[in-house]
């Protein structure tokens, strides 16, 4: 893998077909990422956001240009190994949280270590670290139902480091939570980005999230409109 | 990885419930319907073995030509010495002679002049003897109605209905008129010992039971029978054995020159039974073909209604880092475990309810008073190993196909759509 980036696209292009004419998602995409940073994709609704980070998870391939991740052109990857590479270095969070509702906080964090085949011992230790990062070690054993939106949102955290990925995307993962329960999961991902140098990309438009982003990336019709970088120091 | 889907299935009851009640209900009536069927073909079998063909029958060739008209004329004989030989070669059978034959029952007064005459169908068997296979054969104990079994020649059982229309019973005495082997007109005098209930309107209208020593000297028959019959010892027709033995014997013994030399022939063939039991064979077949269709088309959709509602799921799953096959591979084991643990309940109360049938079945005989000699009243339903595969395998085998089926769609949609599904 070449050290300078871990993501860079070239001249991403996304065509859906809309009837006579076509819709373009995303427009000439240039960019990289490198490891540690914690950046966002802010734009209004549909600007691309979401469209660019499936691509940059391997969910969704571009139409035009290329994507690489990891080390890997996301255009050429079999759906095999997509699902590969999601598995070992990517972690997913989602606006509506996803955890799987029939199986309890444990298991849902537990999941991905099933796939790649962590033995017993080992999976359980990663699954309790995991959730003493997001706080929740006492509720392992509750149902999501149970669960509040924002503790939710924090076992959805859990069950996407527990594999101490490279990269987390997550889609406008504030989306469904108050003011309160917001900052504290951003806090959170904050601190994993710094200690554990966990790469986070968002796609968002939630202002509270854009206050602790460290890059900002505006789309606007598919294209990249602004690209800033700020300081720490000047955040705090 | 077993044990995450277990869990999954266990809690979900929509995900179990449903997809088991139906493999349940399904497997329930094919085994149960099978269980029937079974009962009843054997039944029919018991029935036509006991009273016409065994599950062997030796006749000479030009008796078998003529079954028909009882051609005692056309009987083998030698008999004593035909079956020594079969004890001897064929020990494993129960081998019986039997008599047939026809002639008018002649009821006197007190005056010894006819009083009533009626035409007679005749079964002889050995009958005196207390070690003769034919009570349990015949199930002659508990179909008597009055009077006893006969205890010393020239003493007859007569079917209940007849009895009644000849005005006689239990001690009273009949001449049998009937011809000789060799064609000559011959009477004898017998003795009611007691009154049978048959259960089939021919014979109980003019049949009687006479010990085979009686009817051998009355119709000059010493050493002569119309048939013998071989019979398993566990009263169940094997095909391959009996099929086996006819053949050995009838390649030592069947002259095809010489019409009076014996032939064999098994249950089946005997009976004409052959085309009927293939047909019930792909009558089961037809039914299980059926049984599995409509069961694929119900969980197929059961499983499409799943899959439907576990998009999310699998969105979750497939952005997760699951691979498609994974997934697709880990629906059909859950399916699996849904066909197995079904097919056990259903396999499970199908043969139960069908084995209290036969229990069920023996009861309601008690109910009947009047015990048939034709119908055996132990089986209505027959549970057999057949009827574990017929359920079992069916059962599991529709299950995978529906979930198969339904499965397809995580194949063709693409995997960001099933992940947009997410987004809902
Ligand atoms: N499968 C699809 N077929 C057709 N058009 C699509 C498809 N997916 C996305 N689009 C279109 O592409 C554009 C970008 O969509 P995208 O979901 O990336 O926007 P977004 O910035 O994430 O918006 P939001 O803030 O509402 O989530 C939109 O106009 C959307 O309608
Ligand atoms: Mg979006």
């Amino acid at each position: 893998m070449n050290n300078s980036y871990l993501i860079k696209t070239e001249h991403i292009k996304k065509i859906y077909p809309m009837g006579l004419t076509t819709l373009i998602a995303l427009d000439d995409i240039n960019l990289t990422f490198k490891k540690g940073e914690f950046a966002g994709l802010v734009g209004p609704s549909g600007s691309g956001k979401t469209t660019l980070l499936n691509i940059i998870g391997a969910l969704d391939s571009p139409s035009e240009g290329s994507a690489e991740v990891l080390g890997k052109k996301v255009e050429t990857l079999s759906h095999r190994s997509a699902a590969h590479l999601r598995n070992w270095y990517i972690g997913f969070i989602f606006q509506t949280f996803n955890l799987l509702p029939v199986y309890t906080v444990f298991e849902n964090v537990e999941f991905p270590l099933l796939l790649q085949n962590i033995p017993s011992p080992k999976r359980k230790k990663l699954v309790m670290e995991a959730l003493e990062w997001v706080g929740l070690a006492d509720r392992a054993n509750s149902k999501p139902a149970h669960l509040s939106g924002g503790e939710s949102q924090r076992v959805a955290i859990a069950r996407a480091i527990v594999k101490k990925p490279e990269l987390v995307l997550a889609d406008e993962p504030t989306a469904n939570l108050d003011a309160e329960n917001s900052h504290h999961i951003m806090r959170t991902m904050v601190q994993l980005n710094e200690e554990l140098k966990i790469t986070f990309i968002f796609a968002t438009h939630d202002e509270k999230v854009m206050r602790y982003l460290k890059r900002k990336i505006s789309l606007n019709d598919g294209k990249v409109e602004k690209d800033e970088i700020f300081e720490l120091e000047v955040k705090k | 990885m077993i044990k995450f889907l277990i869990k999954g299935l266990m809690r979900d009851r929509s995900r179990s419930l449903f997809p088991v009640l139906t493999v349940f209900a399904g497997v329930f009536l094919a085994v149960f319907l099978y269980s029937y069927i079974n009962g009843v073909v054997s039944d029919m079998l018991k029935m036509t073995a006991h009273y016409q063909t065994g599950h062997l029958r030796i006749m000479t060739q030009a008796y078998a030509k003529e079954i028909n008209q009882n051609p005692n004329d056309l009987a083998l004989i030698g008999v004593n010495e035909l079956l020594q030989k079969l004890n001897k070669k064929y020990p494993q059978m129960i081998w019986t002679p039997r008599i047939k034959f026809g002639g008018l029952l002649d009821i006197p007064d007190e005056n010894r002049e006819t009083k009533i005459q009626s035409p007679v169908i005749g079964i002889a068997v050995n009958l005196i003897s207390k070690s003769s296979p034919e009570y349990k054969l015949l199930n002659i104990k508990s179909a008597i109605i009055s009077g006893h079994i006969p205890n010393n020649p020239g003493e007859i059982l007569i079917a209940d209905e007849f009895a009644k229309k000849l005005n006689v019973g239990p001690g009273d005495t009949a001449t049998l008129i009937s011809s000789t082997m060799y064609g000559s007109m011959t009477m004898v005098n017998l003795k009611i010992a007691g009154t049978v209930y048959f259960g089939i309107t021919a014979m109980d209208r003019s049949a009687i039971f006479t010990d085979i020593s009686d009817i051998q000297s009355a119709l000059d028959m010493q050493d002569a029978a119309g048939e013998i019959l071989g019979f398993f010892p566990d009263d169940i027709y094997h095909d391959e054995q009996a099929t086996l033995i006819a053949s050995s014997f009838n390649e030592e013994f069947k002259n095809p020159e010489d019409k009076f030399s014996p032939q064999m022939g098994t249950l089946p063939k005997e009976s004409g039974l052959s085309d009927y039991l293939a047909t019930i064979n792909s009558m089961s077949i037809v039914i299980i073909a059926i049984f599995i269709v409509t069961m694929s088309i119900v969980l197929w959709n059961a499983g499409l209604m799943g899959s439907l509602r576990r998009y999310g799921e699998i969105g979750v799953r497939l952005a997760i880092g699951e691979n498609k096959g994974h997934i697709y591979r880990t629906l059909i084991l859950e399916s699996m475990i849904i066909g197995i643990f079904g097919s056990i309940l259903g396999t499970l109360a199908g043969t139960g309810i069908a084995y209290l049938i036969q229990v069920y079945g023996l009861d309601m005989s008690f109910l009947f008073k009047k015990s048939s000699l034709m119908i055996p009243n132990e089986l209505r339903a027959r549970v057999t190993s057949g009827s574990f595969v017929i359920g079992f395998i069916p059962g599991i085998f529709s299950t995978v196909l529906g979930t198969s089926i339904a499965g397809i769609g995580i194949y063709k949609r693409q995997t960001s759509q099933l992940f947009k599904e997410l987004e809902v």
